[in-house]
């Protein structure tokens, strides 16, 4: 009964990832005939100066992007795990961005920031009114900022979901003890969530790793190659310079690059009770 | 994910708990309300824009102060991307999206009852190892060599080249999460079942099915939407305007019209409305659904 699950994830799933080897030593332009190249695309891809560039561009969006989205999805779950009166209200406006599609946040943000004709400049705002895309800094800040805009929403509610199941006996026997609201936080809440800051760091991570279509429509990966990151050079490479050889030596340093982190971050979780939850990364 | 998942056990611990009062209602929590409100704000006003901005003329658009409402509301703008053929990409969003879900999330479910089941053959506990190293991997990775495979299957530029992929991405994550919920079915019920003389397809079908409807929709929901917002996919697998899908059909129309903010914005919140009414309709089943296997 498992045959056709298996079938179609091997056709599409694993005979791919060997492929992806395979073409690595081979040279093809997408349409023609696939002739084997040796190293040929390794070495073109090792030693370009992109590469180096795109692995810390890749590794920049990743660390930004979890240090912005790690703290405020923290605050913003425990706050929503509370019982305010007016919390329902703000849940659902609050989860929206969950809705659209990357293209459609990306295209919204591209508009919302020209500096010509964006909100900065119909608000008068000098300091909304900048090249924001057009300037490495700049753009880069937006991926960030965009990227934690849709993603937050994701991460607040594993955090709400996780904040609800911690015993209220452990706060209220607490609260005997005399501890505020501050210190319940450092002693009670964050331990408790230990697991669940794990799995979430470990979906933005390795989530980071396949931002394509927000950054493809957001910069294109400009300006020059300020935002262009390792998914964004593989398709690059490979279907706008038709180098698929090459492509597919980025394609295989993309899927060591997450298995090592996937691996790394699972070590700092420590094995036991969250390898349940680390499998479903 | 427990919440729907592990529905049985550790909702009836946890249950009673969160029915009290929460910590918020006797000491507010100033810092996290404060973050609460001001991420609010945050999202809400690019929604709003693209609200008001979409019933916006052209001319409008460029003299008025962005986030006062329309002085002149116009639905010229939905006139115009509906015009532009969005009605057939909206056809094809659907099919491509209900055409992966349906069959993943049946194969996912048989896969889950038979590892659940057989869970000791080494066979299918490899199986189940492979789909759970699926997981692991960036399957993004692997776009190049399924270009190779749709163009073999002279698949190229069809509606099946998005969805035979879509189908086998959307495998792992199903199958975890489903095996995760077969498994909390009482191993007495099956054993009656086999009593009963009832043979594992029809203890699938009758016994599993029914038990397992909620993870059911949680997995359709979660991978729907990953592919109902898809872009890669059809970027890479299609190419003619017949075959967009409407991810695909937003980043070309926003090319050809880009200087055409209202309309742009208009092709925004057509593209997300059904995914906007699915949300009104069952605004918890689909919260659950998106953190499908993450909330612990």
């Amino acid at each position: 009964m498992a045959l056709p699950a298996l079938l179609f994830f091997v056709a599409f799933g694993v005979v791919p990832l060997l492929g992806v080897l395979l073409l690595s030593f081979t040279s093809w332009d997408g349409i023609g005939v696939i002739r084997p190249a040796g190293f040929d695309s390794w070495r073109a891809v090792l030693t370009d100066p992109g590469l180096p560039h795109a692995l810390w561009v890749t590794f920049v969006v990743m660390a930004l992007s979890w240090a912005v989205q790690t703290p405020l999805s923290l605050l913003l779950g425990v706050f929503l795990a509370g019982h305010q009166r007016y919390r329902e209200l703000l849940a659902v406006l609050f989860f929206i961005p969950l809705l659209l599609s990357s293209a459609a946040i990306a295209i919204t943000y591209k508009a919302l920031l020209d500096p010509n004709f964006g909100l900065g400049a119909g608000l008068h705002l000098p300091l909304l009114t900048q090249d924001w895309l057009g300037e490495a800094r700049l753009a880069m800040g937006v991926i960030i900022f965009v990227v934690s805009w849709q993603y937050i929403p994701f991460h607040t509610l594993i955090y709400q979901g996780a904040v609800r199941q911690i015993p209220r006996s452990m706060y209220e026997a607490a609260q005997l003890d005399g501890a505020g609201r501050v210190r319940m936080f450092f002693r009670i809440t964050l331990p408790q969530l230990k697991y669940t800051i794990i799995t979430s760091s470990t979906l933005m991570v390795v989530g980071s790793l396949v931002f394509f279509d927000l950054i493809f429509v957001l910069t294109e990966g400009g300006p020059g190659d300020a935002t262009r990151v390792l998914a964004l050079d593989m398709y690059k490479r490979g279907f706008q310079a038709n180098l698929m050889g090459q492509a597919s030596a980025i394609a295989v340093i993309l899927v060591l690059v997450g298995l090592t982190l996937a691996l790394l971050l699972r070590r700092i979780g420590g094995g036991g009770s969250s390898a349940s939850q680390l499998e479903g990364v | 994910m427990a919440t729907t998942l592990r529905a049985g056990a550790r909702q009836a611990a946890g249950g009673q708990k969160r029915r009290r009062r929460g910590r918020g209602a006797r000491r507010p929590n100033w810092l996290g309300g404060a973050a609460g409100w001001l991420w609010l704000l945050i999202v809400i006003v690019p929604i709003y824009w693209i609200l008001i901005t979409s019933f916006k003329t052209q001319s409008n658009y460029f003299m008025m102060n962005p986030l006062a409402p329309p002085a002149e509301p116009t639905l010229d703008n939905y006139r115009f991307v509906i015009e532009a053929d969005f009605a057939r990409y909206f056809i094809n969003s659907v099919i491509v999206t209900l055409g992966a879900i349906v069959p993943a999330v049946l194969v996912s479910f048989m896969a889950a009852y038979a590892i659940v089941r057989a869970g000791d053959l080494w066979l299918l506990r490899s199986v189940n190892a492979l789909f759970l190293m699926g997981l692991a991997i960036p399957l993004q990775a692997a776009i190049i060599p399924v270009y190779l495979i749709i163009i073999r299957l002279h698949l190229y530029d069809t509606l099946l080249a998005i969805i035979l992929p879509s189908i086998a991405f959307a495998i792992p994550l199903s199958v975890l999460v489903l095996s995760n919920f077969i498994r909390d079915v009482p191993k007495e019920l099956f054993d009656s079942m086999r009593v009963d003389g009832a043979s594992e397809w029809a203890t699938l079908w009758h016994l599993a099915f029914p038990l397992t409807r909620p993870a059911l929709v949680t997995v359709s929901i979660y991978n729907g939407l990953a592919i109902w917002n898809g872009f890669l996919l059809p970027l890479i697998l299609t190419q003619s305007p017949n075959q967009r899908t409407l991810p695909l059909a937003l980043w070309t129309f926003q090319g050809q019209y880009s200087v055409n903010v209202p309309a742009v914005l208009a092709s925004v919140v057509l593209t997300t409305l059904p995914i906007l009414v699915l949300y009104v309709i069952g605004r918890r089943q689909l919260l659950s659904g998106l953190t499908a296997g993450f909330s612990k």
